[in-house]
């Protein structure tokens, strides 16, 4: 067999990161249309306009629309049919992540937690932040990335429930969470939510549940139906476009769910901005490379 | 809701009429201001070389590079303003800046600073940095240029905006109204989601 060449790797993940920071997906586009068109008070739908103006012109001039370029993280996927190196992998989407921000170039929004020096690469001990997933039924290494800003990202919660609290106890916290976090998120966005699983996988979740297409349902139908339900209740507060009033407060809630220990609830809560930006590549055993969201 | 198009540096009159919910762009100076800035000035006693009335302040780190001399913009953005709440009294009262552009909006404080002297807080919208980068004309002067990238910078605007006046020189704060009125709406959204 042919050595798969891994700098394809480092390449997709350079241009992922730059690719996410410029270009917004189309169902994100469509659904801050759909948000906007049923928007009823004026001062929003002046937002909303800003919103589209940003957008245009980092699609005319191939610019970041927001300048806090986040915490760079990758989801890999890896199908049965792709022969891998998972060292190779890590090491290059490092390196990829780096070049993006030296060669584009942007701000490194990474710092090291305590002395806060920030070396201007992105990149560091535990960062990106990778996570490695399987599929039976494919041959491609699949890639999604999404840079995380600090504003939507510092409005995490995550709460450890008892069964006694019931679903209910689900809902109330992500509604008072969506409350309390006010204007800091840059609504109106995604609003991701997990639960189940451990403490650290529950917040996995949420953050799996931003990275879906904005308007995909789960497919459990009580799922789904539960996402419907919190994203009607968010939209009612009227907190609307950057806490500044009206009738969109989200563009869709996405909750995703894991089995969890018979004496345990959890739940969290991990909000994505209007922005929410993602890329996608998926890479062919040959060496071939299609971009998407 | 009115729509209004200014010149800056502004007078009292021009901010006097704006009332929360309004919509306004405008042309000429900015100063761009943060954390650091403002630790400089207030906290270790530096006067700004520049006069800062009648101006607006915007909340920023901005993205820049120096060729030739020059000043250059990369990417400007916007940040949160609640942290920098302490400062913005006397930014207002010492130094007569007419409006504080930032995301998340100030507190109590501020908003008896702006009734008394005439002052508004103008709401950006957060994450649209391709936007504000495109109304910048020029970097005309960074102040203090060892804290960049939190120095004072003077830039010249066009058409700056949409920005809402999110809290007026009457009293008015749309944040807290907005934030009011969600907590009178929760009770009734628990009844619905049966919580
Ligand atoms: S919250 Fe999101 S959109 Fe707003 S400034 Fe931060 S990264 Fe940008």
């Amino acid at each position: 067999m042919r050595q798969f060449d891994y700098s394809i790797v480092e390449e997709a993940a350079k241009q992922l990161y730059i690719r996410a920071l410029c270009d917004l997906p189309p169902d994100v586009r469509q659904a801050l249309r759909k948000a906007q068109a049923r928007e009823t008070n004026p001062t929003a739908k002046a937002v909303f306009e800003a919103m589209f103006k940003a957008i245009d012109i980092a699609d005319r001039e191939k610019t970041l629309i927001c300048q806090d370029t986040g915490l760079p993280i990758y989801k890999v996927k890896i199908g049965s049919g792709f022969a891998w190196d998972g060292f190779a992998i890590k090491s290059r989407l490092h390196e990829g992540a780096k070049r993006a921000t030296q060669e584009f170039p942007f701000r490194s929004s990474s710092t090291h937690p305590l002395t806060r020096v920030n070396p201007q690469t992105s990149v560091g001990p535990g960062l990106p932040v990778i996570y490695f997933d399987f599929a039976g039924d494919t041959d491609t290494l699949d890639i999604l990335m999404a840079p995380k800003g600090s504003g939507s990202e510092n409005m995490s919660r995550m709460q450890m429930f008892y069964p006694a609290h019931g679903i209910k106890a689900l809902k109330k916290f992500v509604l008072d969470t969506v409350v309390e976090s006010g204007a800091n998120p840059c609504p109106p966005g995604v609003i991701g939510v997990g639960i189940g699983g451990t403490a650290d996988l529950v917040m996995k979740l949420a953050k799996d549940a931003i990275m879906r297409p904005v308007g995909s349902r789960n497919p459990d139908p009580q799922v789904a139906a539960m996402e419907e339900e919190l994203e009607e209740a968010i939209n009612a507060t009227g907190r609307g476009p950057m806490g500044l009033g009206g009738d969109v407060s989200t563009l869709g809630v996405h909750i995703e769910t894991a089995y969890t220990h018979i004496t345990q609830n959890p739940v969290a809560v991990n909000t994505q901005c209007w922005p929410a930006r993602r890329s996608r590549a998926v890479i062919s055993p040959d060496g071939a490379v299609a971009y998407g969201y | 809701m009115a729509t209004f198009h200014l010149n800056s540096p502004f007078s009292e009159e021009d901010i006097r009429q704006l009332r929360a919910g309004d919509i306004v762009t405008f042309d000429g100076l900015l100063f761009g201001i943060r954390d650091l800035t403002q630790i400089y000035m207030f906290d270790q006693g530096h006067e700004p070389p520049v006069s800062l009335a009648g101006a607006p302040c915007i909340h920023t780190a901005p993205s820049l590079r120096k060729v030739d001399g020059r000043w250059e913009k990369i990417c400007v953005g916007t940040t949160t303003s609640t942290r920098m709440e302490r400062f913005s009294p006397d930014l207002i009262g010492k130094y007569g800046v007419r409006a504080i552009i930032g995301k998340g909006g100030l507190l109590e404080g501020s908003l008896k600073a702006m009734q008394k002297h005439g002052a508004v807080y103008l709401a950006i919208v957060g994450g649209a940095a391709a936007l504000e980068t495109q109304q910048i004309e020029a970097i005309e002067e960074v102040y203090w240029e060892h804290l960049h990238p939190e120095a004072l910078y003077r830039f010249r605007v066009k058409n700056f905006g949409p920005l809402t006046v999110a809290m007026d020189s009457h009293g008015r704060n749309l944040y807290e109204e907005v934030k009011v009125e969600a907590l009178t709406r929760l009770p009734g959204i628990y009844e619905k989601l049966g919580v």
